[in-house]
């Protein structure tokens, strides 16, 4: 009896590795948009590799913070190297699952039977938002201090729970070191339940299929290929094919990370902002205060709205909301067909004008408010929620192409 | 039609969002060059003789620095350690910060991070634009940085300037005060333009100081894109052959 038998007699691991990766059978048409589910799991693992490397030099305390983040990168062997591929991983961890999404949204893989496949991946969307949240308050620099401050000062507009509830996430009266250890133990822990989540969003992807460039159903389509007669016959094994795939594409993913780890780590000051190398100084607000990119379009969108009826909720509110709308996408979808090729030509421009809202959005978050940039970003948050908001009316009406029987290339 | 709008507004876009900048004066450009290693090593001397008995650089030790800069350890600890520090102690300073709040009104910065904080431009037109003013406590303004409470630690080097301000009307019809020349009071114990030099250096210096890994990051990262680039020729090649099965 081998050694895989016995273990096979006692845990499933010739199973699920047979279900999930050699007789685990996709579509063949995966293009360039089907690498980033693949390179946001290896950045997760990036992510809490380094992170764990760097906790061991990290020292959560307001007093020591800024001093332990200078020291890893002066006095660490190869710290300065495990704290660059951290903070640019953060980011381009955001680079990989924005595409991911668009990917989605490009070929309908949120809608029937993937809606839930789309909620987990939105879940953890979320997830990588607050763990980015609270890892930038780390460096304890003015933009990571500011930067808190303004944003749970946030939930202090909410009615009546307001102010008791940003005292309660702080745990002061102001950011301080209680908010920094808190932050610091919630940022060792999000990573691990989004490994959980991911965990969740393949199992039922695997449940249902992968969706594909086509938007066809290749489980309802003829059955048999070269590898099983009951496989949907445009499928092919998972592994070697798509796992050979990937680690090309893994390769130019890092080629582009590695330039930026070595050669311009602050990205003109998108991943690291420049204020951020002042130590936090509780009396010395900065002359503007702006989120890192990520947040930048909400950012952007809670600014635009008004505050009025002697209240900024709103703000909070819409911004809530642009989130939101994303849940809810599934179900705001009504062409009868899923992907982007066969759709007609108004959702493929609402498409296209979401895509530039959600980037100039972006832009308009990052810089300081005037009168003028104040009414653009008025303007992109109007285009922002009308693409979800009137989904229901365009995509119905819109005039789609017919869809294939079989894959296309 | 809707793309068009959304083309317009990008296009409007930078016209909106760069308003005129407050700056009184043009920044001259500065090259920095972590690879000139007698440019560091000027700027290093200039940094502990006029810089670090008021500011400290309390993230760097002097003998990173010493190895970096390729100065031997002797040399250090003889011409540019001044205080009872070791070798391997950070750069500290001796001034303490309440003294120093109650003699300039705020405690002088740490240093270690300024090349980072601001751009190198800034800090090489900052050192050389102080002049002198008799509304300042210090009797020491700077064009750059206005009404910055650190007097002119260099004036024996740069010489005493004065400076002649002009008021010129912008495109905007708004009138605004800007830098017409500096005039030369006293001269110091360099020509201005030995001046500007030795501020390089010193700017050049800051910049390593603020990121020592700058020095090296670069040469591990074009072998790092080699070792892909090979790895990268494998995977090509592994995916191909397999992926004949499937086409």
């Amino acid at each position: 009896m081998s050694f895989i038998d016995w273990v096979d007699e006692r845990f499933p691991a010739t199973k699920v590795w047979k279900e999930h990766f050699t007789e685990y059978y996709a579509p063949k048409n995966f293009n360039f948009w089907y690498f980033f589910g693949s390179l946001a799991l290896v950045v997760l693992v990036l992510q809490i590799i380094t992170g764990l490397l760097l906790a061991m030099n990290y020292k959560p305390d307001a007093e020591l913070a800024f001093a332990s983040v200078e020291y890893i990168m002066r006095d660490v062997w190869g710290g300065w190297f495990v704290r660059y591929m951290h903070s640019t991983g953060a980011s381009m961890f955001f680079v990989v699952i924005y595409l991911h999404m668009f990917r989605g949204l490009l070929y309908g893989s949120y809608r029937n039977p993937r809606e839930l496949i789309w909620i987990f991946g939105m879940v953890i969307y979320l997830a990588m938002m607050a763990t980015a949240f609270f890892g930038y308050l780390l460096p304890w620099g003015q933009m990571s201090f500011w930067g808190a401050q303004v944003i749970v000062n946030l939930f202090e507009t909410l009615p009546f729970i307001g102010a008791a509830l940003s005292e309660w996430i702080r745990g002061d009266y102001v950011i301080s070191d209680i908010t920094l250890n808190r932050f610091f133990a919630f940022h060792f822990l999000i990573p691990f339940i989004l490994l959980g989540l991911v965990f969740l969003h393949i199992v039922s992807l695997h449940k249902v299929g992968s969706n594909n460039p086509d938007g066809i159903e290749i489980k309802k389509g003829p059955k048999g290929n070269k590898w099983s007669k009951d496989a949907p016959a445009d499928s092919i094994p998972f592994h070697p094919y798509y796992t050979v795939k990937d680690v090309m594409g893994l390769v130019v993913f890092l080629i582009f990370f590695i330039i930026i780890v070595f050669f311009m780590p602050e990205m003109g000051g998108y991943f690291l902002e420049q204020p951020n190398f002042e130590p936090a100084n509780p009396l010395k607000t900065p002359d503007h205060i702006a989120p890192v990119w990520y947040f930048t379009p909400y950012y952007a969108i809670l600014r635009a709205v008004p505050s009025f009826a002697g209240t900024q909720v709103w703000g909070v509110l819409a911004m809530g909301a642009s989130i939101a709308m994303f849940f809810i996408l599934p179900w705001l979808d009504r062409s009868p067909v899923k992907s982007i090729r066969y759709k007609g030509p108004i959702f493929k421009s609402c498409l296209t004008v979401f895509a530039i809202s959600f980037v100039v959005l972006g832009y308009l978050g990052t810089q300081p408010p005037t009168p003028g940039l104040t009414l653009l970003a008025q303007v992109f948050s109007i285009i922002y929620f009308a693409f979800f908001l009137l989904m229901p009316i365009y995509s119905k009406m819109d005039k789609t192409k017919p869809v294939p029987e079989r894959l296309t290339k | 039609m809707k793309l068009k709008i959304v083309t317009l507004l990008l296009i409007l876009l930078p016209a909106v969002g760069f308003a005129s900048s407050a700056s009184k004066m043009e920044m001259d450009h500065i090259e920095v060059a972590l690879n000139n290693k007698a440019s560091l090593q000027n700027g290093a001397k200039l940094f502990v003789n006029y810089c670090l008995s008021c500011h400290s650089a309390q993230y760097m030790r002097y003998n990173r620095m010493a190895s970096d800069l390729g100065i031997p350890e002797d040399v250090v600890r003889e011409n540019m350690v001044f205080t009872d520090s070791k070798i391997g102690d950070l750069m500290t300073t001796t001034m303490n910060a309440k003294d120093a709040t109650k003699w300039f009104g705020v405690a002088p910065p740490d240093l270690s991070l300024i090349g980072r904080l601001r751009d190198p431009e800034w800090l090489y037109n900052y050192l050389r634009s102080f002049y002198l003013d008799e509304n300042s406590p210090s009797g020491w303004n700077n064009v750059v940085f206005e009404n910055v409470a650190m007097p002119h630690a260099l004036y024996e080097l740069q010489g005493q300037r004065k400076a002649i301000f002009k008021t010129v009307t912008e495109a905007d019809g708004l009138e605004v005060e800007k830098l017409d020349r500096f005039e030369l009071v006293k001269p110091g114990k360099m020509t201005l333009e030995e001046y500007d030099d030795a501020m390089k250096d010193l700017t050049n210096f800051l910049v390593y100081l603020g990121e020592p890994a700058k020095m090296v990051r670069g040469k591990y990262g074009v072998w790092v894109i080699i070792f892909l680039l090979m790895f990268g020729a494998l995977a090509y090649a592994l995916k191909k052959e397999y992926w004949r099965d499937v086409h």
